[in-house]
């Protein structure tokens, strides 16, 4: 065989590939380990959930949108409580407390999915210690999630109008304690990595895509902020009260595959600041919207009071019907932005939902991503968009 | 600019396209026709600066003409505005053009479109399936194809 050829090899990667996350099938064509041209194929995961919840009331949806993106349940919950809360038109209504409450839990959501992103990423690259540290927080994390609405990964702990239940006692505490702890964490995984030089060989330079070309082909969340793009929907857009808290939104200029991990980690610290400033400010209250024909009444009225029984049973049976009419909502999910968006036929459940995964626009970038690159950074890409795939096949 | 300014801009350019505003909640819906929507979403962009397409999805109004509507919505990242734009699309002639030149991010979606709606989109350069396998008949998410399955008995479920 000649030294020099043009032909080129095609080689299938998953869907059974560890570092794929999931069921993610890459189809590469190399020239040597050149990445000559990448084809992703999804959908070995779907589950039809937007064909399921136009069959479901609007509460029966709750517990399917945990399954989406399920390393961060309580973020999807939040996207579509806030949805149909917006659609009811009770935005408004929702008490101070219930709030509070769901910014400290989907912010701890966003350290949980970061710390899984930053386990797997390491681990892909080579890293092994990082992945048993970050394993070691998230699991404080699921055991909060636990303590909270029974559950350690699909929490199903959002309603529409308000909470599953309250915090239980004494969970406060333990929540500030970790998240009192998160900064010395993350210094130990900068330890770790920031300056080891196998780990900047791997990342620096590393799946570089512009600005422009990020906001093209709709990269959000993280990545896009790491190609220099000031935005997030929880400052600029603020929802669940969020415009309450100080914080900073990190961005840098590199466009790299190391700026993405930079920008998480300081994402990891800002979360922590905004689950203790939300901590400082939770005060007690009801827990559930004062609008007895879509909020679940309070266990205490469904036994002692009639009316509440009535509510109860009207609710859980039939459930509520919205005005006609559709709404978009998005949320800065750790992933990007999670949308729903939701067309309501008056009926007790949604006409259409379409879900916007983050996760499925950012994979859409991976051909410009690694066409042109070694081989070996195709594993660095997968790792540093972030995706999961099930909030990309749905 | 708030969104009456929005869709004053809108009107003045393309007078004869736009079949309905809508405010609901908030949120500023324009129907358009279909046949100039590239123009439209161009204009959208460059114009307009709503420079990101957060979503673009399919909705089946089995019964009603025309059935289907295609819903693109929009978002402007220099200043955090939301606007939705939506063409309607004949059952018999379901296909709309492409707007991958406008908004690479376009192609999966409308590939995700065709296959769980069946709408075409014209001068696509990729209009495979994405989600069901390449040789799957129907469109799932059509008003018309069953919950269950094709060939299996009718759900039964909470909602009956």
């Amino acid at each position: 065989m000649a030294a020099n050829t043009s032909e080129t090899m095609t080689i299938n990667m998953g869907p059974q590939h560890p570092s794929t996350h999931g069921v993610l099938q890459l189809i590469l064509e190399l020239d040597g380990e050149i990445v000559q041209k990448a084809t992703p194929h999804i959908g070995f995961l779907h589950r039809g959930i937007e064909k399921l919840s136009e069959h479901r009331t609007y509460h029966q949806i709750i517990p399917l949108t945990d399954r989406l993106d399920y390393l961060a349940p309580m973020s999807n919950n939040l996207g579509y409580v806030l949805a149909v809360e917006k659609l009811l038109g009770i935005t408004d209504e929702i008490p101070e407390r219930v709030q509070r409450i769901r910014v400290i839990m989907t912010e701890l959501t966003r350290l949980k999915s970061h710390l899984v992103w930053l386990a797997c990423h390491a681990l892909d690259i080579g890293a092994m210690t990082v992945f048993l540290y970050c394993f070691r927080e998230r699991e404080s994390i699921t055991d909060i999630y636990e303590k909270v609405s029974g559950a350690r990964m699909t929490s199903n702990y959002f309603r529409v109008g308000g909470l599953a239940e309250d915090f239980p006692a004494g969970l406060e505490g333990e929540i500030r304690t970790f998240a009192e702890s998160i900064p010395a964490h993350v210094e130990e995984y900068e330890g770790l990595l920031t300056g080891n030089r196998i780990w900047q060989k791997r990342t620096i330079g590393v799946g570089k895509i512009s600005a422009e070309a990020a906001i093209d082909i709709g990269i959000t969340g993280p990545a896009l902020r790491a190609s220099g793009v000031d935005w997030d929907l929880r400052r600029d857009n603020p929802y669940s009260g969020y415009e309450d808290y100080s914080f900073e939104v990190p961005v840098r200029t590199g466009c790299d595959t190391f700026d993405r991990y930079k920008v998480r980690l300081d994402e990891m610290r800002q979360s922590a600041l905004i689950v203790l400033q939300a901590l400082d400010k939770l005060k007690p209250g009801p827990i559930l919207a004062d609008c007895p024909k879509v909020v679940l009444p309070d266990k205490e009225d469904v036994y002692n009071n009639i009316e509440g029984l009535i509510h109860h049973f009207k609710i859980v049976t039939e459930g509520f019907k919205p005005e006609i009419g559709e709404i978009y909502q998005g949320i800065e999910a750790p992933k990007g932005e999670l949308g729903f968006y939701l067309v309501s036929d008056g009926t007790n459940h949604p006409f259409r939902m379409k879900i916007r995964p983050p996760s499925f626009v950012n994979l859409q970038g991976l051909p410009q991503m690694v066409e042109g690159k070694l081989l070996a950074d195709v594993i660095a890409v997968i790792g540093t968009l972030d995706i999961v795939l099930g909030e990309i096949d749905r | 600019m708030s969104d009456q300014a929005i869709v004053e801009k809108m009107k003045t350019k393309f007078s004869s396209e736009i079949l309905s505003v809508v405010e609901f909640r908030g949120e500023t819906t324009v129907t358009v026709k279909k046949e100039r929507i590239v123009d439209i979403c161009t204009f959208m962009r460059d114009d307009l600066g709503y420079n990101l397409l957060c979503d673009l999805c399919g909705v089946d109004y089995m019964g009603k003409s025309p059935r289907f509507m295609v819903v693109y919505n929009l978002y402007n990242i220099t200043k955090k505005q939301r606007i939705r734009v939506k063409a309607p699309v004949e059952e018999q002639n379901a296909n709309i053009d492409t707007v991958c030149t406008v908004w690479g991010t376009a192609n999966w979606h409308e590939r995700e479109c065709w296959d769980m709606m069946g709408i075409k989109f014209n001068n696509h350069p990729d209009l495979r399936r994405i989600l069901m396998s390449a040789d799957w008949e129907g469109h799932p998410l059509r008003k018309d194809y069953p919950v269950q399955g094709p060939d299996r008995e009718p759900y039964q479920g909470r909602l009956s």
